[in-house]
């Protein structure tokens, strides 16, 4: 490390590192060049030099490290679940709906999934599971006017969130992306600021595709945030930050299993150091103890 | 949304042409070219590394540097590595053995396992005349065995009726009990997803095998995974030894890179491919689509 400086080797793993978290080529290059940038003592040590990584990128996610929040003067709140096909939409309807219903507040589903076979059971063993009313139509009904109904039902209900399925689809189906299209323009025939808000579910383990997904269905479905899933394999969802990057949308949430409890708030800070391969910070010794005495 | 490999590569050598002659250094170029191109379609970081110094060496060996056409070459070469190495022979699914023939499918969660254990057993139905049963030994996601009902109602293939509360081994039972006694040609053992370092979950995929012994162990893997295909891929094949390799949401527009990391760190070939939701979206594997597709062409 002469010059004060982390030397090219150094840098070429911290690339390597990225890539294999999949941020991809572009956003990997423009990580290790900040990184590389910044002047640093002599002798670092590895983790020191993963940590400086962890710091790059968590600068980039920090901004888009945002909460969901419920407009409660929106009665129901509105919530659209969009994204490919087994990206863990439904899953994280039901991980939404169990956060929210243990905070006391009422919550319909509506399983606008009438295409995949059992899509509308599974939704059902969920609503049961969490006491929220499940809206559904027969199988190969249109979603549509599922929607459209679904909100009439949500009304009446007073409920405060509204929580809508939909079908998977890969975004180059312009059929498909034309039918979601179509729910979200028939949702506004019943309530004209909804929906209120349009959740893409990413998977973790997707590479680059997961750009074209945002792009797609951000067009389409008017995207206001993103949930990523399956992170409690070895993917590291470092598409994030290539996301993060180009488009700026919130990022809320990270699913850790297929649990209803597996939900997690996205923190920018513990992503970016999973990410440069450390490991999570020890938590606080007494938070953790009150955790257990809960 | 990507430059394709072929438009980048005539766009280096296009320069040279002008510039009249090609040195070690541009083809030093062209290879960073792809093996940037590779990752970009999510090809995993160490099978570019090992294509890349096999590219290399057979362009040397062909003697890019003289020819007349370097890029075309270039392309020619890389071509015909991501062929090899793919695997050039479409493989069948070992079917033909003494019935009943087990058939297990593993992979993630929400890989396609379900989807594609219909579509085989309709096509074993309707192409190679066998009676076909499927279980499922999914107890853990909800509506799961009801979602492989349906599919069976749909290609009208029998599925093992389901029982509350049985555990995926005793459903294992109750499905080879069932193959034996009524005569079916092929089981088809739909399993829950699971994360490869989920150890339970890993070891009651390893119990299945060792109780029903499979002819066949598919890893259903997602076409749009990214680098991580090396590690669940290695894995999945560690615990069980999968026989081959199914590749869904190819009807996508992802690269497929996943393609040849899982291949390359396997060796395990790739025997069919995913096309779609519906019952029929289900093709024999050809290297060179896939191929094309890696490359953008
Ligand atoms: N390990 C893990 N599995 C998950 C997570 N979220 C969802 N899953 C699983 O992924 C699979 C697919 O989840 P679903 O919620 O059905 O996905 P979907 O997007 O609704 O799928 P389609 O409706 O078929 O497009 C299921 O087996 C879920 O249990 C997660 O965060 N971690
Ligand atoms: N576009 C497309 N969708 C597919 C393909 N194969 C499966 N799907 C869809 O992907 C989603 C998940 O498929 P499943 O068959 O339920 O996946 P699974 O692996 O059984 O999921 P788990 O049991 O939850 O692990 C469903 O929406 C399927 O319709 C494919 O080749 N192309
Ligand atoms: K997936
Ligand atoms: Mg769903
Ligand atoms: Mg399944």
């Amino acid at each position: 490390f002469t010059k004060r400086k982390l030397d090219t080797l150094t840098l070429e793993e911290l690339e390597d590192v990225l890539l294999r978290a999949d941020l991809g080529v572009a956003a990997a290059q423009r990580v290790t060049k900040a990184v590389g940038a910044a002047r640093y003592e002599k002798n670092i040590e590895p983790d020191e030099v993963r940590a400086i990584l962890a710091r790059e990128v968590e600068n980039i996610l920090e901004p888009v490290a945002l909460p969901f929040d419920i407009d409660a003067s929106r009665r129901p709140f509105v919530v659209l679940v969009v994204g490919v096909n087994g990206s863990g939409k439904t899953t994280t309807i039901a991980k939404l709906a169990s956060k929210w219903r243990s905070e006391g507040k009422s919550v319909v589903l509506a399983a606008g999934d009438t295409f995949r076979a059992a899509a509308v059971e599974q939704l059902r063993i969920w609503g049961d599971r969490l006491d929220a009313t499940v809206v559904a139509g027969k199988e190969g009904a249109d979603a549509a006017g599922l929607a459209f109904d679904a909100i009439k039902t949500a009304r009446e209900q007073n409920a405060e969130v509204l929580l809508m399925d939909t079908a998977g689809r890969l975004q180059n189906r312009t059929e498909l992306m034309a039918e979601l299209e179509k729910i979200v323009r028939v949702m506004k025939k019943a309530d004209p600021e909804a929906p209120h808000a349009v959740l893409l579910v990413l998977d973790a383990t997707v590479g680059q595709n997961a750009l074209a997904q945002v792009e797609v269905f951000g067009k389409t479905a008017g995207v206001t945030g993103l949930v990523m899933t399956k992170l409690d394999g070895t993917a590291r969802g470092g598409i994030l930050v290539a996301i993060a990057e180009k488009y700026a949308l919130p990022i809320h949430f990270v699913g850790v299993g297929e649990s209803a409890d597996d939900l997690e708030p996205f923190t920018a800070r513990d992503f970016a150091r999973a990410i440069a391969g450390l490991d999570p910070e020890e938590s606080d010794p007494a938070k953790a103890a009150a955790e257990i005495a809960k | 949304m990507f430059e394709s490999l072929s438009d980048k590569l005539s766009g280096i050598f296009d320069k040279l042409t002008r510039r009249g002659s090609l040195t070690e250094a541009d083809v030093e170029e062209a290879l960073r070219e792809v093996r940037r191109a590779l990752l970009d379609a999510d090809v995993a970081l160490d099978v570019v590394r090992s294509f890349s110094d096999k590219v290399q060496n057979r362009a040397v060996g062909a003697n890019v540097i003289k020819s007349i056409s370097p890029g075309q070459m270039v392309i020619k070469i890389v071509n015909d590595v991501l062929v090899e190495t793919l695997g050039e022979t479409a493989e069948p699914l070992n079917t033909e053995e003494r019935p009943p023939v087990i058939i297990m499918m593993v992979g993630l969660q929400g890989a396609g396992k379900t989807t594609t254990t219909a579509k085989i057993a309709k096509r074993l139905k309707e192409r190679n005349k066998k009676r076909v049963l499927m279980a499922s030994l999914d107890v853990k996601r909800p509506a799961a065995q009801e979602q492989l009902a349906i599919l069976g109602r749909q290609v009208e293939v029998d599925t093992l009726p389901i029982v509350p509360n049985q555990t995926p081994l005793q459903i294992a039972r109750r499905a080879a009990e069932a193959a034996r006694l009524e005569g079916y040609d092929v089981v088809l053992l739909d399993t829950a997803g699971r994360t490869h370092i989920d150890e339970p979950l890993m070891q009651e995929m390893a119990d299945i095998k060792s109780y029903a012994s499979p002819h066949e162990i598919l890893l259903v893997a997602d076409a749009l995974t990214g680098q991580d295909a090396v590690n669940l891929a290695k894995n999945f094949d560690a615990r069980v030894g999968i026989t081959g390799i199914v590749l869904t949401r190819m009807d996508g527009d992802g690269r497929g890179g996943a393609a040849l990391s899982m291949r390359h760190v396997t060796g395990k070939p790739i025997k069919l491919i995913a096309t779609g939701e519906k019952m029929d979206a289900l093709d024999e594997f050809a290297p060179k689509r896939i191929a094309d597709r890696i490359l953008g062409m």
